[in-house]
């Protein structure tokens, strides 16, 4: 079959691969119809991400047709149309009991590696380096989907792939970034990065009952999105001091309510604390660049709640926790528990509460993923969401 | 309950005088060799300041070497010595959600062990309290030794140690304690153990990727993925693009994290943990 494989930094290619097999007794193989970049793609394609290794497939964002099934999959049958979780959980430790499935303890081939890492493993995670289980993810013509008794869910016939697709990762993870926040009547939501995660924050905020959200990003056609099909204000920053100085004034002087940091470890702009970053990192001396976090703490209001669905992966340098803690700041944060939401969010797109599909730019056959990265990643030609078929 | 750890496997070594040995008995051949190469090579050279210089590191190797006790670690407070004596030690422990009864049943079945732990090849059991045990060693080498069981109480505790003839003596032992908020079994491990080549051994080792402690928790997560899910999760064998740097770091990574590449052979049983092959099997 197939595939888009990781070379290196900035190095992707559509090789030729062997098809994926059964390998254990809950897996499936699914025929992928329809799947997209994320952002969090971006991460491994400028080389951010540790423990990837080259011939990787990437994409964790994936739908499509069961192929094949283990012995022990009975609730799906050959032919079924699924939307499938980027995050991989087994449905039956601790934490999958605790409706928390993207900390699900038994899913991660190298749970040891991460857990010396990061103390504890997450699950494994479809295309996103061997930290996170080294699986083959779904930018393929056929993906093996493990323990597919527990996350891909059917769609139903009325819904297109393009539809459903986001289901995936995207709209579940800017979904989750708001509903752990405890939206309360009134409340103003400040979105660092107006990305697919930032703009399903936006539109999410509003569905949970926020009163304003206010959205930060300097690329101008993501602005207009986040504010003709979002409802939102926009900032289009160019430095801290003044940011800052922008919320406190459009809040009153109180700071936002819940602040979204929708970016993540490679935040780009020409702040004095984000060229410090870019400095850091690229004497790797440091691993991540956290200046929207920095941001983020410093604009959120007393009492108030940072939530980060964007990604971080090391070490960060001069968070003001002194701040943080000044203002008793809550922090919300981790990868997306897709299985809590996938049902309740697949119902509202059925009843036509939200459309997903406003997002989506670029549409390209899968030979193309190559050129359709390097347009996503330098944001060229307008791009905010790539679709891929097979 | 809290954890009671066996005595005889964190007795500590008796205190020293200080003018005691503090180099391991393989790095100390190694630097009686390395000294006497650096004085022959000085030897010849006794006018320059090189010569004189390379002495007295020839003459500080081969006085180490000699007595066992070097000044340098004294004064970095390193001591090679010490592992000849008391071994590696290792301490691991995992939350499973299953009863006592379960995973002591299933520990207690030692020829069953090597299914999950993947660093075992094979264990014999010869009678009530003796087995015969062959463990993969780095390089592709093996260890084989028999062990005796010194504490067994049902449910609770397994403790066991090597008898005289072992290639590498070791002690270990592994308890289970109902978890609060019947949260499943917390199982604990104590290892102990003294490597063919001492220090020098383990640093080999891990120029292999082969880190003790990292692989006694890797086994154990692998036990716990099997108990709780019935399957061990594996991308072996799964596809992905040609290279040859991946075939490297998949090795690497392999013998990092227990996921292997080959399938257990099947160990035909009437028990009701079933065999594992590469398609795993639900208990």
């Amino acid at each position: 079959m197939k595939a888009l494989c990781w070379y290196g930094k900035k190095d992707v290619r559509v090789e030729n691969v062997a098809d994926p097999k059964i390998l254990n007794p809950h897996d499936a193989i699914i025929k992928v119809t329809s799947t997209a970049i994320c952002g969090s793609d971006l991460h491994l394609y400028g080389g951010y991400i540790p423990a990837m290794i080259e011939g990787d497939i990437l994409g964790h964002e994936f739908m499509g047709e069961v192929v094949e099934l283990g012995r022990e999959v009975d609730n799906l049958k050959i032919g079924d149309r699924v939307v499938v979780p980027f995050t991989i959980a087994c449905g039956s430790c601790f934490f999958c009991n605790s409706d928390l499935w993207s900390l699900c303890d038994n899913t991660n081939p190298n749970a040891a590696l991460a857990k010396k890492m990061y103390g504890q493993t997450p699950s494994g995670l479809f295309g996103y380096s061997h930290i996170m289980g080294g699986y083959a993810g779904g930018q393929a013509e056929y993906v093996r989907v493990p323990f597919a008794n527990v996350g891909p869910m059917k769609v139903p016939e009325s819904l297109t792939d393009e539809q459903v697709l986001f289901l995936t990762d995207i709209f579940p993870t800017g979904y989750q970034a708001v509903d752990v926040c405890g939206i309360k009547q009134g409340d103003t939501v400040a979105v660092w990065g107006c990305g697919p995660v930032g703009l399903f924050a936006i539109k999410s905020a509003f569905l949970l009952g926020a009163e304003r959200v206010i959205a930060i990003d300097h690329i101008p056609e993501r602005l207009q999105m986040a504010a003709k099909d979002c409802g939102a204000e926009t900032i289009n920053f160019d430095g801290d001091r003044e940011l800052l100085g922008l919320l406190e004034d459009k809040t009153g002087g109180r700071g936002p309510d819940v602040c979204i940091d929708a970016v993540g470890l490679e935040a780009h702009g020409m702040a004095p604390g984000a060229l410090y970053d870019w400095a850091k990192t690229g004497m790797r001396m440091a691993t991540d660049r956290p200046n929207v976090l920095r941001q983020a703490i410093m604009a959120c209001r007393k009492g108030g709640t940072v939530s980060i669905p964007g990604v971080y992966g090391g070490l960060l340098d001069k968070l003001p926790m002194g701040a943080a803690h000044a203002k008793s700041l809550t922090f919300k944060m981790g990868q997306t528990h897709v299985h809590r939401y996938l049902k309740p969010l697949m119902d509202m797109v059925e009843q036509g509460k939200i459309d997903p599909t406003f997002l989506i730019t670029h549409r390209f056959p899968l030979a193309q993923a190559p050129y359709a990265y390097e347009l996503f990643s330098n944001k060229k030609d307008n791009c905010i969401k790539v679709v891929l078929t097979p | 309950m809290n954890v009671r750890p066996v005595p005889e496997l964190l007795a500590k070594p008796p205190q020293r005088q200080p003018m005691d040995r503090n180099v391991g008995s393989v790095e100390r051949l190694l630097s009686i060799a390395a000294g006497s190469v650096l004085v022959a090579f000085a030897s010849r050279r006794l006018r320059s300041p090189l010569g004189m210089t390379l002495l007295a590191t020839g003459g500080e190797m081969l006085f180490r070497g000699a007595t066992g006790f070097c000044p340098v670690y004294k004064l970095l407070q390193v001591d090679t010595h010490e592992m000849d004596e008391v071994g590696v030690g290792i301490r691991v422990a995992v939350t499973i959600d299953r009863s006592t009864e379960e995973l002591y049943t299933i520990w207690r079945d030692f020829a069953r062990l090597p299914e999950i732990m993947s660093h075992l090849e094979a264990v014999t059991v010869t009678d009530e309290t003796r087995s015969h045990w062959v463990a993969r060693a780095p390089a592709g080498m093996k260890v084989e030794w028999d062990a005796e069981i010194v504490k067994d109480e049902p449910n609770s505790l397994i403790a066991w140690h090597s008898t005289e003839n072992a290639q590498i003596k070791n002690t270990g032992s592994v308890q289970f304690i109902a978890a609060p908020g019947g949260r499943g079994t917390e199982v604990h491990v104590f290892l102990r153990y003294s490597p063919p080549a001492g220090s020098v051994g383990v640093a080999v080792a891990r120029l292999f990727g082969e880190e003790p402690s990292q692989q006694v928790l890797a086994d154990l997560l692998r036990f716990k993925q099997k108990m709780e899910t019935g399957e061990i999760p594996t991308t072996q064998n799964q596809s992905a693009g040609h290279s040859v740097k991946r075939q490297v770091k998949s090795h690497v990574l392999a013998s990092a994290t227990s996921d292997q590449s080959e399938p257990k052979p099947s160990i035909p049983s009437n028990g009701h943990l079933q065999t594992l092959t590469a398609e795993g099997v639900v208990l």
